[in-house]
C-alpha cells in the first residue's frame, strides 16, 4: 500500500496543461464542453462499435482514456449499451457480417443519435474497400455526422471528431 | 521431429525462415500429420489455394513446427468432389481452419465431424467461394440472418447467456454463448468471423510491395509482426537479400511493439480485477512509449515502417540514445508497478487459479505464443528458430507453469523487461549501412514463407506471386486461431464475472482470425 501511494504521488498528474489560446482545437474543446452541457444537460455518453476494424483504431480510442487526455474530465464517457449513448463511435469498414448488428445498434441509440466514423476505413472503406465481405465506409450503412481520417487517427484527432459532432448538432 | 525423419523429401525453401516444402499424396498428408502430432509438434497453419489455372488443381497446405524449421506440405486436390483428409482428429485446432477453407474455397475436409460454416455467416450464399480465382470479389449478395447451431447444454437449472457480437467495451466483435449453472460456466462456445472483411481476396492481384500495407492491417496490434512476416515471405519469393541494418531495425520495431502491447495489457488486467490504479499507471507508460514511436519512427503504432526489402526508417545516433534512455525510464517504473501488483492481495486473489490451462491441455490443443509460455511450454521462435538478428541476441524465454491469469501476467512482465533489454542492446550494436534493397523481378511464379514471433505468438505469412510482381495468393495466419479454442476450456468452472479477466489475459485478435 505504501509503494502504491508513493507511486501515485510520484507519477503526479500528467493530464496535459490548460489549453493555450493559440491552440485552436483545445480552445474549442473548452467551449464545446459547455455546449455538451447545454445540449444534453450532462456528460456525453459514447458507445464504441467496431464494425470491422483491424483493431488499430480501438487501440487509439483506448488511449483517449489514459491520463494524458483526461476524457472523463471533459465530461465524456464510454458506456456499455447503445441505449445509454448519445453518440456512436464507429470504426472499420462495415464488415457485411456486422451490418445487421450495426444497424440494430443505431436503432437502439436514442436522440440525438450522433455518429462519428473513425479512421480511413470508416471514412472511405480504406484499404479493405467494398467487396463480397465489406460494405465499405460507415456512411454506406448508417448516417454519419463526422468522419475522422487517419490510419489510425491519433487520440487528439478522435477527440476533435467527437467534439465537432457535438458542436454541429447544437447548431 | 526433424524434417528428415518424416520420410518425405522436403525441398529447402530460400529465405530467412528455415523451412522445407513438399508435395504430398493424400496418404502422406495424413501420415505426416499423425507423425508430427505423435511427436508433439504443433500445426502452425492450414490454408488452401486455387491453382487450377496453373496445374488444374486446388491445393491445401499445412505447416508444422518441426524441430529444425517449418515443414510445409501441399496436397493437390483434383476433380470433384473437392476433398482432402481431415486433420482435426490429430489436431483439434484444424477444425476452424478447415471450416474456413471450405467457406472461402469450397474444398472440404473429408471425415471431419464439424462442418458448420465458420467465416460465412449470412453475407454470401453457400455456393459462392470467394477465394476461387474465377469468383468476382466485388460481387455482393443480400444479407441473411443466419441460424447457427450452437451446442446446447441440457439439465436442471442450466441456462444460456448470449454475448455479442457487439461487446460492452472498446473491443472487437464476436459472439460468446455461455451455458451456465448459477454463476458457474459449464460451457463456452465462441462464434467468430464477424469482422471478416475479405482480406485474402483483396490481396489477389496487388503489387507485391503494396501488399505489405494490407498485411500490416490484418491485426493492428501486431502490425509490425505481420509486416515483417510479409516482407520476409516477399523477399524469400523474389530472392531479395536485405541489408543487415534493416534486419536489426526490424527487431527493434518488433520489440517496441511487444513492449507497447504488454504495457497496455498489464494495465487492462489490473483494471479488470478492479485495480484502476494499474490501468492509470500502465496506460500512462504506454502513452509515453507511443509518443516516442511517433517522434522517432513517425507512427504511434509503427504501421508501414517495415517494407519489402528493408525498413522505411533510419534513426540517427541521437534517436538511438533517446530509445536507450526510455528503456531505462520505463524499466524503473515497471519494476515498481510489478512489486505493487505482486504484493496486492486483492489483485492476486483474482489472478491466481483463475482461467487455468494445464500444460497437458495446452500441448494437446496446440496453444502457442505468450499463453503457451504461461502454461509451461517455453517455446519462442526468437530462440527455437531465430532469424537475424535474434541469433546474436540470446533472448531469454519467459515461462511460467501454473497456466492461470497470474502466469500470463508474470510472463508479460518478464517479456517486458527482456524486450527493454533487447531494444537497448539493438540500439547499442546496430550495424551501419543501407536500410533498404530493391525487390528483384521474377521470371516465373514465386513462393515464400515468413514466420515471426509477434507479441501474441507466431505469425505466419505464405505468399505466392507471379512474374508480373503481383500477389496470386497471400495467407496471413494469426496465433489466435490456435488460442481461441483454449479460452473455451480456460473458463470452464470459473464464474461468469471472471470471464472478462480471463479473456483479457489471452487478449486474442478477432480481426487476425476473421481475416
Amino acid at each position: 500500500m505504501l509503494l502504491l501511494t508513493r507511486q501515485i504521488l510520484k507519477a503526479g498528474i500528467c493530464t496535459e496543461p490548460a489549453p493555450a489560446p493559440s491552440d485552436d482545437w483545445r480552445a474549442d474543446g473548452e467551449r464545446i464542453q459547455d455546449e455538451i452541457l447545454r445540449l444534453l444537460g450532462r456528460a456525453l455518453a459514447i458507445r464504441q462499435v467496431d464494425a470491422g476494424s483491424c483493431n488499430g483504431c480501438e487501440l487509439e480510442i483506448h488511449a483517449l482514456n489514459n491520463p494524458y487526455y483526461n476524457l472523463e474530465g471533459r465530461g465524456i464517457k464510454f458506456v456499455a449499451s447503445p441505449r445509454h449513448a448519445d453518440l456512436l463511435l464507429v470504426t472499420g469498414p462495415v464488415a457485411r457480417n456486422m451490418k445487421i448488428a450495426v444497424e440494430r445498434a443505431y436503432e437502439a441509440t436514442p436522440a440525438p443519435k450522433l455518429v462519428v466514423a473513425v479512421g480511413d476505413c470508416g471514412c472511405t472503406g480504406g484499404i479493405f474497400g467494398e467487396s463480397y465481405a465489406s460494405c465499405g465506409r460507415v456512411a454506406n450503412v448508417i448516417p454519419v455526422d463526422v468522419a475522422v481520417p487517419g490510419c489510425p487517427p491519433p487520440p487528439l484527432d478522435i477527440l476533435r471528431g467527437i467534439l465537432t459532432a457535438v458542436t454541429r448538432s447544437t447548431r | 521431429m526433424r524434417l528428415s525423419e518424416t520420410g518425405i523429401d522436403f525441398r529447402p525453401l530460400a529465405g530467412a525462415t528455415r523451412a522445407g516444402v513438399a508435395q504430398v499424396s493424400a496418404g502422406q498428408w495424413s501420415a505426416v500429420a499423425q507423425a508430427f502430432a505423435r511427436a508433439g509438434d504443433r500445426l502452425v497453419a492450414l490454408w488452401g489455394a486455387d491453382r487450377r489455372d496453373r496445374n488444374g488443381a486446388f491445393v491445401v497446405h499445412a505447416a508444422y513446427a518441426a524441430s529444425d524449421g517449418l515443414a510445409c506440405v501441399s496436397l493437390p486436390v483434383v476433380g470433384e468432389p473437392y476433398e482432402y483428409p481431415d486433420l482435426s482428429k490429430y489436431y483439434p485446432a484444424a477444425n476452424r481452419m478447415q471450416r474456413a477453407v471450405f467457406d472461402l474455397l469450397g474444398v472440404r475436409a473429408r471425415g471431419a465431424d464439424d462442418e458448420r460454416p465458420w467465416l460465412r455467416h449470412g453475407a454470401w450464399p453457400a455456393d459462392f467461394f470467394p477465394l476461387r480465382r474465377d469468383a468476382d470479389g466485388a460481387r455482393t449478395f443480400a444479407i441473411e440472418q443466419e441460424r447457427y447451431p450452437f451446442v446446447t447444454v441440457a439439465g436442471d437449472g442450466v441456462h444460456e447467456i448470449p454475448v455479442g457480437p457487439i461487446h460492452a467495451g472498446i473491443i472487437e466483435p464476436g459472439h460468446f454463448r455461455f451455458s451456465i449453472v448459477g454463476e458457474k460456466v459449464l460451457r463456452l462456445e465462441e462464434r467468430l468471423g464477424y469482422v471478416h472483411k475479405g482480406i485474402e481476396k483483396r490481396f489477389e492481384g496487388m503489387a507485391v510491395v503494396e501488399g505489405a500495407r494490407l498485411a500490416g492491417r490484418v491485426s493492428g496490434d501486431s502490425t509490425v509482426a505481420y509486416a515483417w512476416a510479409y516482407a520476409m515471405a516477399a523477399e524469400a519469393a523474389t530472392g531479395c537479400a536485405i541489408p543487415p541494418r534493416a534486419c536489426w531495425l526490424r527487431a527493434l520495431l518488433l520489440e517496441r511493439e511487444r513492449v507497447a502491447n504488454h504495457l497496455g495489457d498489464l494495465g487492462a488486467l489490473g483494471n479488470d480485477a478492479a485495480l484502476a490504479f494499474g490501468l492509470a499507471q500502465f496506460s500512462r507508460l504506454r502513452e509515453q512509449w507511443l509518443r516516442v514511436n511517433a517522434e522517432i519512427f513517425g507512427h504511434r503504432l509503427l504501421m508501414d515502417r517495415i517494407v519489402p526489402g528493408g525498413v522505411a526508417v533510419d534513426p540517427d545516433g541521437a534517436a538511438l540514445a533517446r530509445l536507450r534512455q526510455q528503456c531505462g525510464e520505463i524499466e524503473q517504473e515497471a519494476r515498481v508497478l510489478r512489486a505493487i501488483y505482486d504484493e496486492h492481495a486483492g489483485l492476486q486473489d483474482r489472478f491466481q487459479t483463475t482461467g487455468i490451462v494445464t500444460t497437458e491441455l495446452a500441448r494437446r490443443l496446440g496453444l502457442c505464443g505468450l499463453a503457451a509460455r504461461a502454461s509451461g511450454i517455453a517455446r519462442d521462435l526468437r530462440v527455437d528458430s531465430p532469424c537475424k538478428p535474434y541469433d546474436e541476441l540470446a533472448v531469454a524465454v519467459a515461462s511460467a507453469k501454473t497456466g492461470d491469469v497470474a502466469a500470463r501476467v508474470a510472463v508479460r512482465f518478464d517479456e517486458l523487461f527482456e524486450s527493454l533489454r533487447l531494444i537497448a542492446a539493438i540500439a547499442e550494436r546496430l550495424p551501419a549501412g543501407e536500410v533498404r534493397a530493391e525487390l528483384p523481378c521474377l521470371a516465373a511464379d514465386g513462393f515464400g514463407l515468413g514466420w515471426i514471433e509477434g507479441w501474441r505468438g507466431d505469425v505466419l505469412v505464405a505468399l505466392e506471386c507471379d512474374a508480373d510482381g503481383r500477389v496470386r495468393r497471400c495467407h496471413c495466419h494469426d496465433p489466435s486461431w490456435q488460442n481461441w479454442p483454449l479460452l473455451e476450456h480456460a473458463v470452464i468452472g470459473n464464474i461468469v464475472p471472471d470471464f472478462p479477466l480471463i479473456n483479457k489475459s489471452f487478449n486474442l485478435s478477432y480481426s487476425g482470425q476473421d481475416l
